[in-house]
Formats: structure tokens, sequence, C-alpha cells
């Protein structure tokens, strides 16, 4: 009874891709960069490539998690990015010991001590991104504004929020504590993998164990169908860009620890392009429907392996946006119509009694 | 007559609007830095935005077919990095600048391809080609390279005085109002024009009517592709530099021109003399911004983004209105 | 000879669509000088017919012959260079342009490069006064009402192509009295002119007013065509809804078991519900234990009262009651809750979730009940569809599969699941067995009052009459929007065709 075939091969296929790719990009890594596969104990933790491709990846991997289902209701959600930036910048702000004082100076500024608890920080950060999260959410879903349109609004005005909340500077972080969730370790292994496997956790029961998860395909294959099954498709909406917001706080959260600071123009750049590619990658349909939150986290998974790898190679940061994006392009017609078509021609000129028996 | 008025209303409502909303902004300027009364800082917002207007324009037409091109800033950027290498390796600007437009074109051509033949959503596509382009950029050069040619100086740094005025614009500032122009007589007096409009109002009617689509949406990213290349050409000679990091934001800005131009997202109902004075406002803001000194650029992104969001509250206002008359 | 001329023939015109075979061996020809009107319901084929014949779609078998000669019509294009123009319902132009722009524009005359705006104008006034018609031609097209609109559709389909044929495609289903007059002159004129019309339309009495012979779809077959003359009315009607007796008399005899427990309680009740533009006041009753037969051709406003009873649209008159209470907020949520289901006439729009599982669907609306949080455990829902599938007999090899990969009957067994699950009190069925066989059919129809026997209250709506009649304890007969009449017990089909048809 458990054992469909057509079940199974879609299964497979949904984690196919990104298995493979990943599959592909380690085994060149084995060929030409073996040093790739290093890991070392430094201190009390491990050490090495591929430790830090789950770490750099985090923030990733969590945006891809929200972003997964924003775009499994069929709609897309561009503002992560801009999310993330706040989210850090609230972080900094809040701990920014000066905050009030008139008299700054660089001894104060750069004490390890926080004006605020780091529970209340934590709080403040998550709020601000589900805030940000519903206020999408409440577009698409209330006013009915196309969800590129509605979160190209955040996405302007929210890095100008950032930069509002840090009064334009770029906040460097003295606060010890706070540097944790971005480099500490538990158990040898870094503490951003453990908020990864929390949040995955987290959503998994949110979409598996609830009935959130059938309504987010059900509205995104055929919205009106839907509507007259009973399902309440706003809410399911403002839910999705709600969680994404979330997760992109989180994300920022880490992010700003990793790096030891806050910056409205660059905190999270061009996450909403590596996002999307993840959760293409894990096989959800621009246009809605399916989704695998695995998938997509191992989407996040290849793009940070790819990224190290081609850094290991010693190839520059920003020449990699091409590559992306030409990465994406194959990506997403991999999965289109179009390529559907061409495959089904395919298989009918190979069998053409299947087809008719259909 | 009063019926006709209110067709006019409706039908000229948001240009109206935009147009009110940049007098009174500039005037609000000029009221509270006085500053801004001398005729050179009005001026100035086409020197400054200059670049800003070629690619709303490019923006305005694509948005009207009911796409998006969200490859402006990148295309600026490569164009940008591409000259100032070219210029360095001693290439003639004379060369530069139409292999500069071609690029754009070519740029824009493919994507309009891939929007249109491979069905791949506009704002995916030519996202992709942000930062295809982007990347491309970095990949000529990583820092920021300055450009030295004479040729380029020279366009840089001729004021051009304007008759009875105490004020100047340069070369390349004439760009971008020429470029409205010809996008002027595009959008009223061709069939390609009014071919655009008829698919941003309904695509498979304007193929129900035997209009060449699939010929006009490539055009249209080919245009915005040539109208993207122009304005990296303006920005290049007036920074004197190209660099990858150039212009970022700038498709957000000019969709918000667009919009607060009166088009409407969904397309089909918009013009560019709107975009011209969309440009304005945001150029405005900026220049009110810089006047004061101690309200900080950001403010510009926020106030873009409210102000996006308050025209496509009008906008729909309108769209039910004229739904209902 | 010139006067019997086919400038137009079809014959053998096969297509079939995946499940569906949409037209069947159909003959069609068309004369020089004639108004022939094309009649069927829902899903009869007259779409698809005029689509292989404008080239959007391709036949798998058949010849188009104009003139005598053999054509293969490509596209829309090449439809239109063949000298066949079409005006669709809907009129197929640009609002947000002018009116002469969607007269002339793909021919506009250009001076010096740029567009002659006033020779434009000119043009297209020209055209509209060949329809006799004087407008500003200036104005946007979106300005004017959907019947000037119409004739500017139909203006541009003549100004350009050396029209032989028109085809007009239900060009009154939104125009008022005065509007199809006007219309109606415009054909007659062109009919004049020589130029061969095809006349689409639900409504009879234009048919009559207009057609000088007719043909009649049924299921994708012709049935046959006839000169208008010499086809009554009534007849017509019996046509179109066919009245094959085959293999349906079990149905019947169960009704006639159930008859006496149809209790007199009244369940749901309407009281002048109405909205404007859509629906005019109508008042109904459901008893327990019945089915309701819901009469009317295409267009009638029988599914825009199941979209109100079912509180897909908001009422703007009127009220309703369920079990004496009255229902304050409309939603199919709320209707949900209530115990109000509808199974809605456009399966692949409003019903199936194609890319989900037949589990998943059978359990949605039992789940969009329950909440977010009271999530049916996967044996739960493992034992529900099994349930359904057995109960209805739905053919499939488990219930994993996509239910897009499900055939019509069973996509519509499927819906029937979904709403069973919830176990509602009133139970509104939109054409249930449009486009299914007539096994399934037979199913669907014993199904229904065996429900109503359990105590469940069923609407029934179908544009096959036999079908009505068979299985309904009352039937209430929808005319233009409104309700026209209500019979229970012993009612011959002449007398509902009649009050269908109007006015005689």
């Amino acid at each position: 009874m458990k054992n469909y075939p057509l079940l199974n091969r879609i299964r497979e296929s949904r984690l196919f891709l990104p298995l493979g790719a990943l599959a592909v990009i380690l085994i060149f890594d084995a060929i030409y960069a073996p040093g790739f596969f290093n890991i070392a104990i430094q201190g009390d933790h491990l050490y090495g490539n591929l430790i830090d491709v789950v770490n750099n990846g985090a923030p990733l991997m969590l945006v891809a998690i929200g972003m997964t289902l924003v775009i499994a209701t069929g709609g897309v959600d561009l503002s992560v990015g801009a999310v993330i930036a706040i989210s850090a910048a609230m972080g900094a702000v809040l701990i920014n010991p000066a905050l009030g004082n008139q008299l700054i100076t660089n001894e104060i500024l750069t004490r390890d001590a926080t004006n605020t608890p780091l529970p209340i920080i934590i709080l403040a950060d998550l709020a601000a991104g589900t805030l940000c999260g519903l206020w999408n959410g409440f577009l698409v879903s209330r006013a009915r504004i196309q969800p590129m349109v509605a979160t190209l609004i955040l996405m302007v005005a929210g890095r100008g929020i950032a930069q509002l909340i840090t009064n334009g500077q770029i906040m460097t972080i003295y606060y010890t504590p706070y540097f944790w969730f971005g480099n500490g370790y538990i158990f040898g292994l870094p503490v951003s993998v453990y908020i990864v496997a929390i949040v995955f956790i987290l959503a998994w029961i949110l979409v598996r164990k609830t009935s959130i998860g059938l309504f987010i395909e059900s509205v995104g294959i055929n919205s009106k169908s839907s509507y007259y099954s009973g399902i309440d498709e706003k809410n399911v909406k403002l839910l999705a860009y709600a969680f994404c917001g979330f997760c992109a706080a989180i994300a920022g959260l880490i992010l700003s620890s990793y790096v030891h600071s806050a910056d409205g123009n660059n905190n999270g750049l061009n996450y909403e392009l590596d996002a999307i590619l993840a959760v293409v990658m894990g096989g959800t349909l621009m246009t809605g429907g399916r989704f695998s939150l695995f998938a997509s986290v191992i989407g996040a998974v290849v793009i940070w392996t790819f990224t190290l790898t081609v850094y290991t190679l010693g190839v520059p940061a920003n020449a990699l946006l091409a590559a992306k994006a030409v990465l994406v392009m194959v990506v997403i017609l991999l999965y289109s119509d179009y390529f559907r078509r061409f495959l089904n021609r395919f298989s009918e000129h190979k069998g053409p009694e299947h087809g008719r028996a259909n | 007559m009063a019926e006709r008025t209110k067709f006019f209303l409706l039908r000229y409502g948001p240009l109206l609007t935009t147009m009110t909303v940049f007098v009174l902004a500039y005037l609000a300027g000029g009221w509270l830095y006085p500053a801004m009364k001398n005729p050179q800082v009005f001026f100035n917002l086409f020197i400054n935005g200059g670049y800003l207007l070629l690619v709303s324009i490019g923006m305005t037409f694509v948005i009207l077919t009911g796409g998006i091109d969200l490859s402006v800033g990148g295309v600026i950027a490569l164009t940008t990095a591409a000259s100032a290498a070219l210029l360095k390796a001693g290439v003639s600007p004379f060369v530069v600048m139409p292999l500069m437009v071609i690029l754009g074109i070519v740029f824009g051509l493919t994507q309009g391809c891939i929007v249109h033949f491979l069905k791949v959503q506009p704002f995916i596509a030519t996202l992709m080609g942000l930062y295809f382009a982007r990347g491309m950029a970095y990949i000529i050069s990583l820092e920021s390279v300055t450009i030295k040619d004479s040729f380029y100086k020279s366009l840089a740094l001729t004021p051009i005085p304007i008759p009875f005025l105490d004020a100047y614009v340069y070369i390349p500032t004439l760009v971008g109002p020429i470029m409205l122009i010809v996008a002027i007589y595009l959008t009223y007096f061709t069939r390609f024009g009014r071919t655009i409009y008829a698919i941003g109002n309904n695509e498979q009617s304007a193929l129900l009517m035997g209009l060449p689509v699939a010929r006009t949406k490539i055009l249209v990213y080919s245009f915005s592709g040539l109208c993207s290349a122009l304005a990296g050409i303006v920005f290049s000679i007036s920074l004197l530099a190209g660099y990858g990091q150039f212009a970022t934001g700038t498709e957000l800005d000019a969709i918000a021109s667009v919009v607060m131009g009166g088009t409407s997202l969904a397309g089909g109902v918009g013009t560019v003399i709107g975009t011209l004075f969309g440009v304005l406002i945001n150029q405005t803001i900026v220049s009110i911004l810089q006047f004061n000194g101690t309200l900080s650029s950001w403010w510009t992104r926020i106030g873009v983004g409210i102000l996006t969001l308050i025209f496509i509250g009008i906008q729909s206002l309108f769209y039910i209105r004229r739904k209902h008359s | 000879m010139a006067e019997n001329r086919n400038i137009l023939s079809m014959t053998g015109i096969t297509k079939t669509f995946p499940g569906v075979l949409a037209l069947d061996d159909v003959d069609f020809s068309l004369r020089k000088g004639e108004v022939h009107g094309l009649m069927g319901e829902n899903g009869a084929g007259k779409s698809t017919l005029i689509k292989v014949l404008t080239g959007v779609e391709q036949p798998d078998a058949g010849i188009i012959e104009l003139d005598g000669r053999s054509v293969h019509v490509r596209s829309p294009q090449h439809s239109q260079e063949l000298g066949i123009s079409t005006v669709y319902q809907e009129v197929n132009l640009c609002t947000n342009i002018s009116v002469a722009e969607n007269i002339v524009l793909g021919h506009e005359p250009h001076r010096f490069g740029v567009l002659a705006w006033k020779k434009m104008n000119a043009l297209a006034s020209q055209a509209l006064k060949r329809l006799e018609i004087d407008i500003d031609v200036a104005q946007p097209l979106g300005n004017y009402s959907l019947a000037i609109q119409q004739m500017v559709a139909i203006a541009r389909s003549l100004e350009f192509t050396s029209a032989k044929i028109l085809i007009l495609d239900e060009p009154t289903s939104s125009l008022d009295v005065n509007e199809t007059n006007l219309l109606f002159d415009v054909v007659r004129k062109l009919k004049s002119e020589g130029l061969g019309i095809i006349f689409i339309t639900h409504f009879l009495d234009q048919i009559y007013r207009i057609a000088d012979r007719i043909t009649v779809l049924r299921n994708g077959k012709l049935v046959d065509t006839y000169d208008t003359a010499s086809l009554p009315r009534v007849e017509l009607i019996a046509k179109m809804l066919g009245r094959s007796m085959t293999d349906l008399d079990a149905v019947s005899k169960s009704k006639v078991e159930h008859e006496q427990k149809a209790s007199g309680e009244c369940l749901l009740e309407a009281k002048g519900l109405g909205l404007k533009g859509s629906l005019e006041p109508v008042e109904l009753a459901l008893r327990v234990n019945e089915v309701l037969g819901l009469a009317g051709l295409l267009g009638s406003g029988r599914t825009e009262l199941a979209g109100l009873l079912f509180g897909v649209d908001t009422p703007d008159s009127g009220s309703l009651t369920l079990s004496g209470k009255t229902i304050q907020r409309f939603s199919p949520l709320e209707s949900l809750k209530n115990g109000i289901a509808l199974c809605p006439e456009d399966r692949k729009a409003e019903g199936i979730v194609g890319e989900l599982t037949i589990r998943e669907n059978i359990i949605l609306a039992l789940q969009a009940r329950y909440g977010w949080f009271k999530f049916l455990s996967a044996e739960k829902q493992n034992e529900i569809a099994q349930k359904y599938i057995q109960l209805l007999g739905i053919v499939t090899p488990s219930s994993e599969q996509l239910a897009k990969n499900l055939s019509g009957g069973n996509q519509q067994k499927l819906i029937l699941a979904r709403w069973l699950a919830t176990n509602p009190q009133v139970l509104i069925l939109d054409e249930p067995t449009r486009g299914i066989d007539v096994g399934a059919k037979a199913e669907i129809q014993k199904l229904v009052l065996d429900l109503a026997a359990q105590g469940k209250s069923c609407v029934f709506i179908s544009s096959e009459l036999e079908e009505v009649l068979r299985i309904s304890h009352r039937i209430v007969v929808m005319r233009d929007h409104k309700k026209a009449a209500e019979y229970s017990g012993d009612v011959n089909d002449q007398t509902i065709m009649q009050t269908m048809a109007g006015n005689l």
C-alpha cells in the first residue's frame, strides 16, 4: 500500500535534482580540490569547508524554508533581503550601549555590553521580521496586489528602514554573547546548525502535522477550487508570508552575529535570488503547489557548496553572481512546461501505446 | 458636457495627480529652502536624474505591456564597467558608445525572448538578467575603473547654457529628453506603440486582433535594454568611471517613477509624459533631502516606497471608478 | 443555384481532448446570405466547432471546404485571411485604446511615418456608419456600452477582410432588448449583402427571429440541421436536451419508493433572495428528504442561484434561512459549517485540485471545516478516502493517484465524495452529470436519491430535462434570471419545455 510507483517517482525527482547537483559538485571537489573535505578539530569544535557550508549557509537555509511556503502558495517574497537587514539593524541598535546617550565615546561604543537583555533582542528581531511578513501578506491577500509588486515595495523601503534604525551607519557589535548565534559551537557543531534544525522541525510540524501544508498546496494549485472547498485562502497566504518574514528575521540575527555588525545596505544582499534558486532547485514550481522543505534546504546547501567551491578555486565572490543567474535560468527551464513537453514528446516517441492508453 | 469632463478626469486623473504632486513638492521645497528657487536647481533634476529618466522610459514601455524589467540597474553597471575597460584598453569612444548600445539591445532582446518563448515570468527572467549583468561587470573589473578619455571628459564637463535663464546643463543631460520625444513618438504615432497598449490591456485580444504580439513584446524588452545602455553611457560620462556596484536599486527607483507617473503595473494604462513627472518627483525628494542636510538619504527609499504604495492605491481607485462608469 | 450555394461545408469533423470526445463526426454547412443558428447546451460542441473553423483548434479528422475548395485552417489569422470573421461573446478588443484604433489597428494609415489619426478616425467612423452607428471614435472603447463594443468588434471584423462568413458567438448575452434589435438590424443588413452568418445563442426567441436554418449539436454529435420554419420551439428544446430512455429505468423506480418519505418540513428557505445583475429575487423552499430539480437553459440563472445558496456571492436582497435560522455571513466556509455543500458546474476550475491526490481531494472540505490544527491523521484520511472511493465506485488503482488523471465521471464523483465526507444536510449539485457516460450518470442519480432517502435535501441542476424529471420531487424552472414556475408531483416534459421556452 505504501509503494506507489508514481508517487515514489515524484518524491525521488524532487530530491533528485538538488542531491544530484550536490554530488556533482562534491565529486568535482574530490578531484580538483581534495582539501575541501578536510575536517580538523580546532579547540572544542570541528573546522573545515564542509562545516563552513552549513554554518555560512544557515541563513540561506532558513530563508529558503520560509520562501518555500510563499512560493508554494503561488507567490514570491522579494523582500527577504531587506527583512534580514531590518532584523540585523534591530539587534545592533538594541545592543548599542550608547542608545539615547548623548556623550558617545569610543570606549562606551566598543564596550562588551548590551542595553537590552538578549532574550528581548531576539524577540524584538523576530517580531520585526514577522511584522514585515504580515505586511506583505496583508498586501497580497487583502489588498490583492500582485506578490511581486507587493514585496517589491518592502524591498525598496525595507533597506531604507534598516538604515533608519541604525541611523545610516554600519554598526559594529561588541557584545560577545550575541556572537554565539553565528560563531558558537555545541558539541563541536556550529550553533546555527541547531537553529536551522529547530526552525526546520518547527516548520515541518507546522505544515505536515497540521492541515496548513495541505491548504498551502491546494491554494497554490487551484485557488478557486480551494475557496469553493471552504479553505480560508486569504489567511493561508497571510500565514505563509508572515512565516517567511519570521525566517528572514532569524537569518538576520545569525548573519549580523556572524559578521559582528549590521549594515542596512549589505546585510542579506541578493538573498532573494539565492532563496528563489534554492526553492526552485528543490522542485517547487514558481506557479505554486507541491513543495518539499527538505529539498529546499538541500537546495540551499548546494548553493553554498557551489559558492565555497568557487572561492576555494580563487574566483572572486562578485563574479559568482553571473554564474548563479545562469544556474537559476537553467533550473527554471528544467522544470518549465516547455521542457516537460519536450520530455513528453520524447517519451511518446518511445512508447506510443502507453500514450494512447491514457 | 459633464459626462465628457468625467471621462477626461478618469482618463487623465492619474497624470494630473502626478503633475500636481510634483508642483506641490517642488513649491514646498522652495518654501522650505529658498535656494531651491534657483532655476539651476530645477535643471539639476535633469542633470542628476538623466539616467533615471532614461531607464524609466524603457521601463514604462515594458510595464505598459504588463511586464517588468528588473535588470536595468545591472545593465547600467555592466555598461559603465565595459566602457571603462574598453576605453582603458585604448578603444575609441566612437566605437565604445555604439558597441554599448548594441550590447544593451542584445541583452534586452535575449530577456524578451526568454519571457515570450520560454514563458518565464518577466520578473524572474529580468531578475536573473540583473544578477547576470552585475556579475559580468565584476568579471570585467572588481574595482572601480576611472575613465581618462578626453572625449568623455569634454562631454562631462562642457556646460550648455539655458537661454534666458542663469542655468546650464551638460550634453549627456540632453539624451533623456531626446529619448522622451522618441518615446512619445513611438507610443502615440506608431503601430508599435499602440500595440504595446493593446497587449497591456489584453494580450489574448491583441492576438485575436491579429497584432504582432510576439514581435512587440520582444522589441519592448530590447527597447528597455537600449534605454538602460544609454543610461549607462550617461552614467559613465557623469561619474567618469565604471563599476559593477553603480546604480544599485535603480530598478526600484525606475518602477517607482513609472508608477508615480500614473502607469498601471497591470499594464495598458499610462504615459511616458507621466513617467517624466514621476522621475521629477523622485529627484525633487532627493533634492529636498540634500538641501535639508540633516535628513539622510535612506529617507528617499522610504519616501519612494510609501509614494509607490499610495500611487498603486490611487490607481486601483481610478480603475474601479472607470470600471463602474 | 446561386441562392442555395454552400459557401462553407464541414464534413466529418472529429476532435478529441484528453478524456473527452468534443466533436464526433459532425457535419455543418452554411449558405450565402443566410443566418444559420448553432444550438446546443454547454458541452454540446458548439464552441469547439467554431474553434476548428477559426483555426484555434485543429480537427483530428474531417474536411473543411470554402467555396468548394478544401482548406486547412492553420491559425486565427489564417481564418481571417480566408474571409472568416468572428465576434465573440466577450468582446476581444482592447478597452484602453480608442474606438478608431480598435477598428483600424493593423491596417492603420500613415503619413510621413506618423500615424494619421484624423484619417484613422474617419475610416473608423465610416466603418461604423455601414452598421448605422454614429459615435465619437476618438473615445476609449471602454467608455461605451457592451452593445457598442460588440458593434465595434463587428465593424473591425468586416472592415479589412473581404469577409464571406461572419461568426457571432453569443453576441447578445449581455445586451438588452433595444441593443439586441440594433444588432439584428445590422445582421439583416449584412445578410442582404450576401454574407453567410453563423449565429450562436442560447436565447430561443432570438434564434426564431433571425435564423433561417438551425443546426443542433448534443454531446459532441450532430443531431440534425432544420429549417427554422419547420421546427417548433418545443421540438428544438427536445432536440437540444435529448431524450434517451436507455438504461436509466432503475433510477425511476427507486424514486417512487422514496416518494412518500419527502416530508413537509422546510429545511432551507430563500425569501426574495437576489443579486443585482445576476439573479432577480427568488422564493425557494427546500424540504427534508427532497430532491428539488432546477431546470432552465444555460444562462437562465440556475448557476447564479446555486452560487447564492452556497455563499459564493453575497446576495443584496432577501434572506436565506436554514432550519429557521437566518444566515448572516455568506462564504463557502460558512456554508460548509452550516452543512450546505455545492458541487460546482465547472469541474476543472472550481472543483478538483488536480495536482493533489484523490485522498487529499476527498478530505479537503472536511479538513477545511476542522480548521488548521485539527489535522486528520494519515490513517483517518485513508479510511475516509477508501470509504468514499468504494461508496461512489471511483475507479482508480489507488487513492494516491493525482486527481487530474481521473476521467470526467470519476472527477465528478470525487467532488461529490469531498462534500459527502462533510456530511452535509443540503447538497447542491450543479450539472453533476455533464460530460460523463451513461453508466456513471445513472450511478450519480441513484446516489442523489439515496441521499434524499437518508434525510438529506438535494438541489439538482441539470440541462438534461429527462434527468431532472426522473429524480426530482419538485421542479423549479428558471428563465431570464428569474424563477419562471414551480411544479410538484407529476408534470410532463412538454409543460416544462414550454416554460423554459417562455411565451409562445
